[in-house]
């Protein structure tokens, strides 16, 4: 889609907004629900619907829900990826499925939706995400200081602040821990996201506590588990470098220098 | 049924909750009950800034902050309130930086500022830079900033609870209840989503941090969370509702999506533009232009659309221009919004103009309080141990309409305030207050009822039906015919509610269930934002009547409070709702009454609105 200032009616190549073509796209869900006739089995159910060429896979969902079958089951809240509630596995990957474009996912075969794995599954696409918010407790994840607060604020120069702009993005969406491999076969692994959160203070010029969480990461479930397999740079939905960070939290380790 | 005792009981998570919590924990018994994960929360989906005049980069001060504010609210702000707000804006800047947030940095190291909408030096005379800012994740990094400290001070949280009852020890919707007479707030029922089980919370003070209700609008940049609960919960239990008419259509929402664009983009010296390229801003207001208040610019902009000057296929949206930015500066102050661009329009911002218009934004209105965060049951008289902060209460900070980066420091300012306040009267109650017999009789009966319903119409065709007629009827432009049309629709639509069924009859994680309780909220919602909007025969912010197309301070200089009342309730105007408007629509089952209350004007006269 272009919109062009100079010559607004020029006619253009791209289709325009509102006037996208809608098209059919499958949707094959993985479901499970404890309640239902299948017990504890889990099981794949197809929806096809009708979508628009700027719909995403939540309004797929949504519509699927809505008018099809209201038990389909799963989190979301903002829809625009800020909030962190839809993270699922589409086709595979870790995505939000509120920033995914159902044209960007070849919507021409089945697109399969999956829970995001390692953790433990309470309702089709519903995870219980109390171990993810554990680990990410346990790394100390608020600024830690010193002595007598400032009257004003605390100074940091705009470097000090670019050092750790780029772990401040996180919104905890659980995508980068749930695609690291270590983690699914180790759920005691902190995972990536809680190493993103330690990386955002140990890396902040006003904090005082990076010795502290670096103890912590040091543990045999610490960062020393990452095998830099990159799952979870490319699963980050904000764009966070998330295995450098990883390895920047490791080099600190050893080097004693943040 | 589980049954839980606290001091202070938090319904909500996001900036408002979390603030309070902050205060309430360390001195009283806390727990926050959320329907979300706190971080999920629509603070942080807030992007611009949070205005305080810090003067770190230009003088600037209190006052003038107080001035714009009551100004940009068109007068009806409480101007004792507005001070308050403008004066512990700058601790409260300084309170989040102190908890850890990452604010952008001036060349000295200082919290960086930037312009806003409506925020000016020496009452209007050129816009300043008064916005504390990180990129354009101000309420992200809010969200995550309090979330961490509540980490910090090991606050308890029960999430994905969702309230569905406030307990109050009188009927405030059937008694005479005396002026002056003292009417407590005892508990809240929630049901656990997870498990589907009902909770009772009894509480010495309970504090309402629900957010906005931009759900009941089809186009919003609200979250599909953002139901009104805590204010339709309030209402259904015969509180009043304030100066609902009033809701801001933020200018700047992606077209036919309505995700947020921050107006910092223009802060930044973005430009909106019609089908002709033409800053048709300058013809609006010619002092600040762009930087006019969100009532303005969404009115200016939805007017060049009628008249013609819409861009795209369908002449239905504006451009906003950010091709003339050095692509770095866009980098570095408006990232995300760029992103969002890019990712839902396929738009390159830094070569192609964005397709943008007016989307609903936040509610201006809602539960009634005082300074210190303590709702009112009528024009003055407070319920004891209820306090309210953020999108769901009004002070009124915003009059009718509320200045950009204003509502991140409302959440701060007011949070704060409602939790001191909750928690020092908490240590003075020494027994909790007695909970009414039977807490969750009410709740139950509703989840039974609508879970037992074999079968009937859809929610989702209801709240389709809904939103419709509100963003074709209710919007930036509203006439008495378009309002009536909006309220008959939603008469038929309550009376479809009762006959809607969910799918799902399950008790875990029932979310085809939450959704149909939540649809009630809204049409309770819409339907009194309507009768509010009718009754206001005038134009003033948020609220355009094409009818009544200018400001009425002799009959309308006056706050809107809606009350529902069975209909066999004593009117307003006998002692029982004191009022003024005196108006009551009848609906058969309830009416709902329109009452008043004064606006508190201390420095600042009414004067004719310009930029």
């Amino acid at each position: 889609m272009t919109a062009v200032l100079e010559n607004p009616a020029a006619p253009s190549s791209e289709p325009e907004v509102g006037a996208v073509p809608s098209f059919d796209v499958t949707l094959r869900i993985r479901r499970y629900n404890p309640e239902s006739e299948h017990g504890e089995e889990s099981t794949w159910d197809d929806f096809t619907v009708q979508v628009h060429g700027t719909d995403r896979v939540l309004d797929a969902l949504h519509k699927i829900k809505w008018e099809q079958d209201g038990s389909l089951t799963f989190r979301r809240s903002c829809a625009h990826g800020v909030c962190g509630s839809d993270a699922m596995r589409i086709n595979g990957r870790n995505r939000l499925a509120c920033k995914t474009l159902l044209k960007d996912v070849n919507p021409d075969k089945p697109i399969t939706v999956e829970p995001i794995k390692g953790l433990p599954v309470v309702k089709d696409l519903v995870v219980d995400m109390e171990p993810f918010f554990a680990s990410y407790r346990e790394i100390m994840p608020f600024l830690i200081t010193s002595g007598n607060e400032p009257t004003r604020e605390r100074l940091q120069s705009a470097e000090d602040r670019e050092r750790f702009d780029d772990t401040t993005k996180c919104i905890l969406c659980a995508a980068c821990t749930s695609s690291c491999p270590v983690f699914w076969t180790d759920g005691q692994y902190f995972g990536p996201a809680a190493i993103v959160n330690a990386h955002r203070f140990i890396f902040d010029s006003r904090d005082e506590g990076a010795t502290q969480r670096l103890e912590i990461l040091n543990d045999k479930e610490g960062v020393w588990r990452c095998r830099t397999t990159f799952n979870c740079t490319e699963a980050c939905p904000r764009g966070i470098e998330v295995t450098k960070a990883i390895q920047e939290v490791k080099r600190a380790m050893i080097t004693r220098a943040f | 049924m589980q049954t839980h005792q606290y001091d202070v009981v938090i319904v909500g998570a996001g900036g408002a909750g979390m603030r309070a919590a902050l205060e309430a924990s360390g001195e009283a018994r806390t727990a926050v009950i959320s329907k979300l994960y706190p971080t999920r929360s629509h603070t942080g989906a807030a992007q611009g800034g949070m205005a305080a005049a810090l003067a770190n980069v230009e003088e600037d001060n209190w006052e003038w902050h107080t001035f714009d504010t009551v100004k940009g609210g068109d007068y009806l702000v409480d101007q004792d309130a507005a001070e308050i707000l403008a004066k512990e804006a700058i601790d409260s800047v300084l309170d989040l930086e102190k908890m850890g947030l990452p604010f952008n940095r001036t060349p000295e190291g200082r919290i960086d500022q930037r312009r806003f909408g409506g925020h000016t030096r020496e009452h209007g005379q050129a816009a300043v830079r008064r916005a504390c800012y990180a990129a354009d994740r101000t309420g992200h990094m809010i969200l995550q900033t309090l979330y961490q400290n509540c980490v910090k001070q090991d606050v308890e949280f029960y999430n994905e609870f969702y309230v569905l009852d406030l307990l109050t020890d009188h009927d405030l919707t059937t008694e005479q209840i005396e002026d002056g007479a003292e009417v407590n707030a005892t508990g809240v029922v929630a049901y656990d989503l997870a498990s589907g089980e009902i909770h009772v919370f009894q509480a010495k003070a309970i504090i309402f941090a629900t957010g906005g209700a931009g759900k009941i609008f089809k186009t919003t940049s609200n979250a599909h969370t953002l139901t009104g609960d805590g204010m339709a919960l309030a209402y259904r239990r015969g509180l009043p509702l304030e100066d609902m008419e009033f809701f801001q259509f933020h200018p700047t929402g992606l077209a036919g999506l309505g995700i947020l664009l921050s107006e910092a983009a223009r802060g930044e010296g973005g430009i909106l533009r019609n089908s002709e390229g033409e800053r048709f801003m300058e013809r609006y207001a010619p002092t600040i232009k762009d930087l006019a208040p969100r009532d303005i610019v969404a009115r200016s902009m939805a007017n060049e659309v009628r008249e013609g000057r819409g861009a795209g296929p369908n002449k239905d949206y504006v451009l906003l221009d950010l091709t003339h930015l050095e692509p770095a500066h866009i980098d570095a102050k408006l990232p995300d919004i760029t992103e969002f661009a890019r990712t839902y329009l396929g738009i390159e911002p830094y070569t192609e103009p964005v397709p943008v218009y007016p989307t609903a934004h936040y509610a201006m209105g809602g539960v009634p309080t005082n300074v210190q965060g303590e709702v009112l049951r009528d024009s003055h008289n407070v319920v004891k141990g209820l306090y309210a902060a953020g999108e769901v209460a009004c002070v009124s900070v915003h009059g009718s309409n509320r200045l950009g980066t204003n509502s991140l420091l409302d959440i701060n300012v007011f949070g704060k305030r409602a939790g001191r306040s909750a928690a020092a009267y908490a240590k003075t109650v020494a027994q909790h207050k007695e909970l009414p017999e039977n807490p969750a009789a009410r709740v139950e009966a509703q989840l039974a009822e609508m879970r037992d319903r074999p079968e009937g119409e859809r929610v989702a065709d209801v709240r389709q039906a809904l939103q419709e007629t509100m963003d074709a009827n209710a919007q930036v432009f509203r006439t008495g015919d378009s309002l009536n049309e909006a309220l008959a629709t939603i008469r038929d639509l309550q009376k479809r509610y009762r006959n809607v069924s969910v799918q799902d009859k399950g008790k875990l994680f029932n979310t085809d269930l939450l959704e149909a309780i939540e649809l009630g909220f809204l049409l309770d919602i819409a339907e009194v934002t309507v009768v509010a909007a009718l009754n206001r025969k005038e134009s003033r912010g948020g609220h355009y009547r094409e009818d009544f197309p200018n400001r009425d301070d002799a009959n309308y200089m006056l706050h809107t409070m809606a009350y529902r009342r069975p209909t066999s309730a004593p009117d307003a105007g006998d002692g029982h709702v004191p009022g003024y408007f005196d108006h009551v629509e009848n609906f058969g089952d309830y009416k709902v009454v329109l009452g008043s209350k004064p606006v508190t004007q201390t420095r600042y006269e009414p004067m004719e609105r310009k930029y």
